[in-house]
């Protein structure tokens, strides 16, 4: 019990991550077309996110891996029910991760607007899609006791879906805001920094009625009113969010990227632990719910996965964190070059 | 629409794409660690210039490699989620595991060579594409050990209706995997030597750049040399665990239909499945199959006809595919042996230098055909001799797997030919002038 408790905590916490690292790149992507007016600024914003993206993205293939080893049924009912929205995604990363290389590749303005728009889908379809997803998670997906899926992706846009897809996308986009703030300066620094104001203020009615909406369209809160101490990640969700304008308003750059952090990594936990223990729910039964404690692997992998993941998961914050030290500050004139 | 086949075909377009890319990143990590480092010791310009010029290349075949691997992890959950409930419990803790271990490292320090050129002391620089190398390559023994599982299960249990692990010390030190991992990696930096070679020999020919592209000629023979005789040394030794472990695939390879002691390998045949035998067979060795197989020229090899008509991998599809691989690597240890004695005469070796470029897409053959010896050799199977192929497709719609096929083509199809676009217009370009580095 314990052991897949813990396993069901570190499955959030690993999404979380995933979230909260490759959001900002997702948003600097988004913001692309808006903010990305010279060539100088498309090369600000690229080399912003550069040295960071690829290591962000290996969060989903950990995050997926994990999903795969801890809970091998909700991996493969998650991923044949989420057929097509998945590949969506896959596509969208798939072309994001090669612009990045073959955009600067040839001097040719045409050449050039083909990759810039992968940049955009790549990072703004993902976005979307992954509060898409979620929010669908959260609510039920209609798959049977075979783990068969019926249904199909336009069931997935109902009105919450929706509004998960529209609350990913805005939080993203505020936290890659944020970053491009810290990262630039002059013309693109302004308009950045305005943009993010103008953000934060559609995100937060979105976020509030995606609260509300919750109560509705979900069971997420039966597990606040049964231990109300929970309450205080919602809470953290709303103040660190409140907390961005804040900082934004006296310029502290990072730490409003660090508050956007805080808010994406608590909304996540604040589904993760309304849905506990289920991982996957089936919006056609709750016999055929998904579970921590009906659908995990054996005792004897979860304990060995648990001791890779505490060894090698430390570490990799570790390297990752000196890479953010070792890239950190305003992109100098040399870092413009590539 | 059988989402069975579609999902194979998909999954086959997926793999074999990923593996075009794949190789060469493993090979030329490494050779390209090696060059830098010879410029942290020495100072030498030109090994930076050899760093960047190859470095470039790389760079490009990285990109489209690592965005198809992606794919891969996926497609086991969205085409084959039987399989994935079923072994999930070993399988999926080993692609936890390379992500967590390796391919974090590897895809976290790519961005700071990339981007640390003027962070990083030379050195460090160095040490952080030895790490990429190392990475990239540890990351491959993990994909290999979970591969090495689904050709012959060890480690594990039936339980609660599944493949569970009961012993991970055996999944992870499974003979077919260890040899797996023997046989892939050189071959990957025998790729890469090709690679490099090849390249090298276009600009050797038309006489410009001499000294840089020789000397990266003499780099990538000695890794060539040393990799295609490791290649062939472990191919040896897979067959024989092969011939022990997954008879059938033996006799599909072999195109060996009837049971027999003293088996002989046929040089050329064309096997025909309805009939059970060979229409036409070519050059007969007695004995040889026996005693490649098991070390002893009498011993009894088992025919495909021997085992059930269910239980049969392609035979046409597995022979020609191991003809192919094995002679192309018999080409390439006689390649590189006759270019290790005319290494210092590269330039009066005309001939030899067009072999070379024309030989750059002949590893790429040979690898591809080799993962086809190994997964179409082990259907039915999916699991050899636990799960069936046919039993371990998701519950999907035929429809939906063929319109994702249709896109994955579109979309590998132009990545590739992006992607060989660029590297081949940088190829030609050759290296440019560098300035020496210095750290801010």
């Amino acid at each position: 019990m314990i052991l897949q408790t813990i396993w069901f905590f570190l499955w959030g916490l690993l999404w979380a991550i995933f979230f909260m690292t490759d959001g900002f790149d997702f948003g600097v992507g988004t913001l692309y077309p808006v903010l990305g007016k010279s060539e100088e600024d498309k090369r600000a914003m690229i080399n912003s996110i550069g040295p960071f993206w690829d290591g962000n993205e290996v969060w989903l293939i950990t995050a997926g891996g994990v999903t795969f080893a801890a809970f091998p049924k909700v991996y493969a009912v998650m991923f044949s029910s989420l057929y097509t929205p998945l590949l969506l995604i896959l596509f969208a990363l798939i072309l994001r991760g090669v612009a990045f290389e073959f955009r600067g590749q040839i001097e040719n303005q045409g050449w050039k607007r083909i990759w810039d728009l992968c940049i955009f889908i790549g990072s703004f379809v993902p976005a979307l899609l992954f509060g898409v997803a979620f929010a669908n998670i959260f609510r039920g997906i209609p798959f049977d006791g075979q783990g068969i899926y019926h249904g199909n992706i336009l069931m997935l846009l109902n009105p919450y879906g929706v509004l998960g897809g529209l609350l990913f996308l805005l939080l993203f986009m505020l936290h890659g805001a944020n970053w491009l703030a810290m990262k630039t300066e002059g013309d693109l620094h302004e308009r950045v920094t305005a943009l993010a104001q103008k953000i934060w203020l559609v995100l937060v009615p979105v976020a509030v009625i995606f609260l509300v909406a919750s109560a509705f369209a979900t069971r997420l809160y039966d597990n606040y009113i049964k231990n109300p101490a929970f309450v205080l990640v919602i809470a953290i969700s709303v103040i660190s969010l409140l907390i961005v304008k804040f900082f934004l308003a006296r310029r502290e750059y990072f730490k409003a990227w660090c508050s956007s952090a805080l808010t994406i990594v608590s909304c996540t936990f604040f589904g993760i632990i309304g849905l506990f223990p289920v991982l996957f729910p089936s919006l056609i039964d709750s016999k055929y719910h998904l579970t921590a404690f009906n659908d995990s692997s054996s005792p004897m992998t979860l304990t060995i996965m648990l001791g890779v993941v505490v060894i090698f998961i430390p570490v990799v914050i570790g390297y990752q964190m000196w890479t953010y030290k070792l890239f950190q500050g305003r992109l100098s004139k040399e870092e413009m070059e590539y | 629409m059988d989402p069975v086949f579609l999902s194979r075909l998909q999954f086959a377009v997926a793999t074999m794409f990923h593996f075009l890319f794949v190789p060469l990143t493993l090979g030329l990590s490494i050779i390209i660690a090696w060059m830098e480092t010879q410029y942290a010791r020495t100072g030498d310009k030109v090994y930076l210039q050899m760093t960047k010029f190859w470095g470039k290349l790389f760079l490009i075949n990285f990109a489209v490699g690592v965005v198809t691997g992606i794919t891969l992890e996926f497609q086991f959950g969205t085409n084959w989620s039987r399989y994935s409930e079923y072994v999930g419990d070993v399988f999926g803790s080993l692609l936890a595991i390379e992500a967590s271990v390796a391919f974090f490292l590897e895809s976290t320090f790519i961005g700071i060579w990339i981007f640390g050129w003027k962070k990083l002391s030379a050195k460090a620089h160095a040490g952080v594409m030895w790490l990429v190398a190392i990475a990239g390559n540890f990351s491959a023994v993990w994909i290999l050990t979970a591969n090495g599982f689904m050709q012959h299960p060890v480690g594990y249990t039936i339980r609660n209706g599944r493949a569970e692990m009961s012993n991970f010390f055996e999944v992870l030190f499974n003979k077919f995997g260890l040899l797996e991992i023997a046989h892939v990696l050189p071959s990957a930096c025998l790729l890469a030597a090709f690679f490099v070679m090849g390249i090298s020999a276009w600009h050797l020919l038309k006489k410009q750049h001499i000294d840089f592209f020789h000397r990266s000629f003499k780099i990538a023979l000695v890794f060539g040399l040393v990799a295609s005789l490791l290649t062939g040394f472990t191919g040896d030794l897979h067959g024989t665990h092969v011939a022990e472990v997954q008879p059938a695939k033996l006799a599909a390879m072999e195109a060996h239909w009837e049971t027999k002691s003293s088996a002989p390998i046929i040089m050329f045949a064309i096997p025909d499945e309805d009939s059970g035998k060979n229409l036409i067979e070519i050059g007969s060795i007695p004995g040889l199959l026996s005693f490649l197989g098991f070390h002893d020229f009498n011993a009894t090899v088992r025919g495909i006809n021997d085992f059930p008509a269910d239980e049969r991998p392609p035979v046409l599809i597995t022979f020609a595919a191991f003809r192919i691989m094995v002679g192309l690597g018999t080409l390439f240890i006689i390649l590189m042996v006759y270019g290790w004695f005319r290494r210092e005469k590269l330039m009066e070796s005309p001939l030899f230098l067009k072999i070379m470029l024309f030989s750059i897409p002949l590893p790429y053959i040979a690898i591809e055909m080799g993962w086809v010896v190994a997964e179409v050799g082990r259907q039915p199977w999916i699991v050899y001799g636990l799960m069936k192929t046919s039993e371990a497709v998701s519950p999907i719609a035929g429809y939906q797997v063929m319109i994702s096929l249709i896109a994955f083509i579109v979309i590998y199809g132009l990545l590739g030919g992006v992607g060989y676009y660029l590297i081949a217009k940088n190829a030609v370009k050759g290296p440019l002038p560098v300035k020496i580095h210095v750290k801010n």
